[in-house]
């Protein structure tokens, strides 16, 4: 067995290779989007894989082909399945032949997410498996398993990990990689496809008439476990019990929960052996239901009477916190320590050269006094700009837009949205604004490309996720189908050009777009484009700060004059907005 | 006590701080060890504050409680103050004498401690200070400063320096395998002295 040090989601991307996938799809979003960048980097694709333009899209074609038998993977991240929601209800009741696996990563504490949904309850909600990892190599074995119990009960399996699980790294066992045999064959059979009223009545009960046997699968197959070693137990689930096994003392019974729906025959069997059981898992409190509905007098500690919180992340010194509050004594203590105060914080921030910070400005100077709602991107940290009024989620910065333009707010609303997010549901939004005539700006800030993410190319970059040409969709002409009369584009470099078309959509009625085009400045780089680096006179400068308030992390300000940094990548943005003309390409005066 | 040498490795988006938790893990794999880690992708990584969890000989989670770390190794001078409270007390510290301030110190006006302040705040802890840039043009580029700053550190950890610099060679992008050897002998010099 080969062993490497991998990354929670390319431990899970090997896993899909060992179970000989046939058929890949997702939408990118932090943290799931390593699994399928993982596997479109393979050099051999004995498999279908497609980057979708949104998780409801995915998971649909995930379901067709696993209708068709074949093995299916569908990887998005935990709001994703909000979007995906739709199919996922009703694909328990249809069913799959072939395995289909939906990786919903989680994202306690927010790390890179709008929320911190949990989608254990999705998985309850649905009535379908969830397997849920202790760790990355736990994420590993997991997968072929899914697949397995996929196949076994004929229904999607959602396997959840969180951060950290896809973020982490450990020295991961690997099995051989297999080459499936499958094909692709759909057998018609409308009972089970066509979920006209007839039929689903009978799919949900046979739905709920699975559910025993899952239950009590889950502990034969040893995914739900647990050692007896004393009068009180602690139950873990996903992360949680990594933490806990860090700090387990002597003589503290541990059951371990990766698998759902938890057998309650068994549980109430391991609870009942104890005097006092305490529940630590991450987000809701799905096991600790499921404990106290069967824990008759024994005492359950958990979120429920203030014991653990229900919300952010687990940590080692957190789980110590939780273990010391109900009792217990933890193995290592983790006392607390103070962080050093006022240190000025380093949030993420838009690069040197992008073209969204220049597309801000622009929008700024010509609509002062607006309302900015925006969406989910790179561009989202256009909030440090003072440009980003509302983020709720994927899709929602024109229809947010209309709707307080219609609720009789009479100030300017110009919204932003990125080209993947508007490709994502932005699309409807427009249409519907259109449709019912609201009074809107809609710039689209167009960097051809999925970048927050990693760069995953998108139906607008000319390319599929595995690197074959495709026709690259045009905005312009999608703006226009849905009604738009006004539809410039124009490069938002020139911020002279862009302020001059914002002044002309703001003078006009009705829904105006402004597509703001350019490449952005990572993928810039790596594809090699040369722009010249630019310097600050230190003769001309008068220490104005106007290149400083642009925001740009390539200017540094000492002395009461302007400094460019190595960081710039020449979009020469600053020079055009220097009063003085002090900024200048480097080598030319 | 959970038995592994815990490394955090901090500093700011686009330094190399997942080049460097790798060149950790295969060092680890090298000598049949165990290794959990953690870290900082997605949008916190442009140009936001970083930091790997690297566990060596670690068998649980993969994040390192506050107060427990046995070494820091910080890119960058402000990063070390920022996660300084992780180190166990006169745990030694290796920085990158080097400051980046973050754009809202100039955009919002905001004081920032100078150098002298901030290696006064860290007096504490064994403080080992190396001028990556400098040491890494030395060795033939600066963008080695990530693998300068392992090799000063090297002497700190439980691991080899024959399986760090043979992961050091694995891991590199191949034309750069001469320079990345040169920084890291250069950095395991510089890193023994105070």
């Amino acid at each position: 067995m080969e062993r490497k040090y991998l990354l929670g989601n390319e431990a899970i991307a090997h896993a899909c290779l060992e179970s000989g996938v046939d058929f890949v799809c997702g939408y990118p979003g932090t943290p799931s989007s390593e699994v399928i960048d993982t596997l479109r980097a393979q050099p051999e694709r004995p498999f279908y894989l497609e980057w979708s333009v949104n998780e409801k899209v995915a998971l649909e074609n995930a379901l067709a082909a696993a209708w068709c038998g074949v093995r299916a993977l569908c990887t998005m991240k935990h709001v994703g399945l909000n979007v995906a929601a739709d199919p996922l209800m009703t694909s328990a009741y249809t069913g799959v032949t072939g395995g289909l696996v939906i990786m919903s990563a989680d994202d306690p504490f927010a790390h890179s997410s709008q929320n911190e949904q949990d989608t254990r309850c999705y998985a309850h909600f649905a009535r379908v498996p969830c397997l849920d990892p202790s760790g990355v190599q736990e994420a590993h074995d997991l997968i072929p398993k899914a697949f397995e119990l996929s196949e076994e009960f004929g229904l999607p399996v959602i396997f959840r990990p969180t951060t950290r699980i896809c973020h982490s790294k450990g020295d991961v066992g690997l099995g051989p990689v297999v080459k499936s045999t499958r094909k692709g064959e759909f057998k018609k059979d409308p009972r089970q496809y066509v979920v006209i009223p007839a039929h689903t009545r009978i799919l949900h009960k046979k739905l709920n008439e699975k559910q025993p046997a899952i239950r009590k699968r889950l502990v034969e197959l040893g995914l739900n476990r647990y050692e007896i070693r004393g009068k009180t137990a602690i139950i873990a689930s996903g992360i949680g019990i990594s933490y806990v096994e860090e700090l387990l003392p002597a003589g503290v019974s541990l059951m371990r929960i990766s698998a759902y729906p938890i057998d309650e025959e068994w549980l109430a069997g391991f609870v009942q052996q104890h005097e006092k059981v305490l529940v630590i898992e991450e987000l809701a409190p799905v096991v600790e239901e499921v404990v106290r509905q069967v824990a008759g007098t024994v005492p359950v500690l958990g979120k429920k009477n203030g014991y653990a919180p229900y919300e952010g992340e687990l940590s080692p010194s957190a789980v110590a916190v939780i273990l010391e509050k109900a009792g217990f004594i933890p193995a290592n203590p983790y006392p607390p320590v103070v962080p050093v105060p006022d240190i000025p914080a380093r949030p993420p921030i838009l690069c040197a050269g992008c073209l969204h910070r220049s597309a801000f400005y622009a929008i700024k100077k010509v609509y002062k006094d607006a309302i900015y709602p925006s969406d989910i991107g790179c561009y989202t940290l256009g909030i440090q700009l003072g440009v980003v009024d509302t983020t709720i989620c994927m899709g929602a910065s024109i229809t947010v837009a209309s709707g307080i333009a219609h609720s009789g707010e009479p100030r300017d609303v110009i919204c932003t949205i990125g080209d993947s997010t508007f490709l994502h549901t932005g699309i409807q939004g427009l249409l519907n604004a259109v449709y019912n005539g609201a009074n809107i700006t809609v710039v689209i800030l167009d960097n051809r490309i999925t970048a927050m993410t990693g760069h995953q190319p998108n139906p607008n970059t000319g390319l599929t996720s595995c690197g074959v040409e495709s026709p690259p969709v045009s905005l312009d002409a999608l703006c226009r189908a849905c009604g738009v009369t006004f539809v410039e584009t124009i490069d938002p470099y020139d911020v002279t050009g862009m302020t001059a078309l914002l002044q002309e959509a703001k003078k006009r009625s009705g829904v105006k777009v402004i597509i703001a085009k350019q490449m952005c400045v990572i993928m810039a780089r790596r594809s090699g484009v040369k722009r010249g680096k630019y310097i600050v006179d230190a003769e001309t400068c008068n220490g104005c700060g106007t290149c400083v308030r642009f925001g740009c992390p390539a200017i540094e300000f000492s002395n009461e004059k302007a400094r460019i940094t190595d960081l710039c990548f020449g979009c020469a943005v600053c020079a055009r907005l220097c009063p003085t003309g002090a900024i200048v390409r480097e080598g030319r005066k | 006590m959970s038995g592994s040498f815990d490394i955090l490795i901090v500093g700011i988006g686009g330094q190399g701080t997942i080049l460097a938790s790798n060149i950790l893990g295969e060092a680890c794999l090298i000598e049949g060890r165990s290794i959990r880690g953690a870290e900082t992708h997605g949008m916190a990584q442009r140009g936001g504050s970083v930091e790997s969890h690297i566990r060596i000989d670690g068998v649980h989670g993969p994040l390192i409680a506050p107060g427990q770390a046995d070494l820091l190794i910080s890119f960058d001078l402000l990063e070390a103050l920022r996660y300084s409270h992780f180190l166990k007390p006169e745990r030694a510290m290796v920085i990158n004498r080097d400051m980046v301030h973050p754009t809202s110190v100039f955009t919002h006006k905001l004081a920032v401690p100078g150098e002298g302040e901030v290696i006064e705040a860290l007096r504490k802890y064994d403080l080992r200070l190396i001028d990556a840039d400098k040491l890494a043009t030395e060795a033939g580029s600066p963008l080695s400063q990530n693998v300068v700053m392992l090799g000063a550190a090297s002497s700190l950890m439980p691991l080899k320096p024959e399986s760090l610099l043979e992961a050091v060679k694995r891991l590199v992008p191949r034309k750069t395998i001469e320079i990345n050897a040169k920084a890291f002998e250069i950095g395991r010099k510089a890193g023994g002295k105070n």
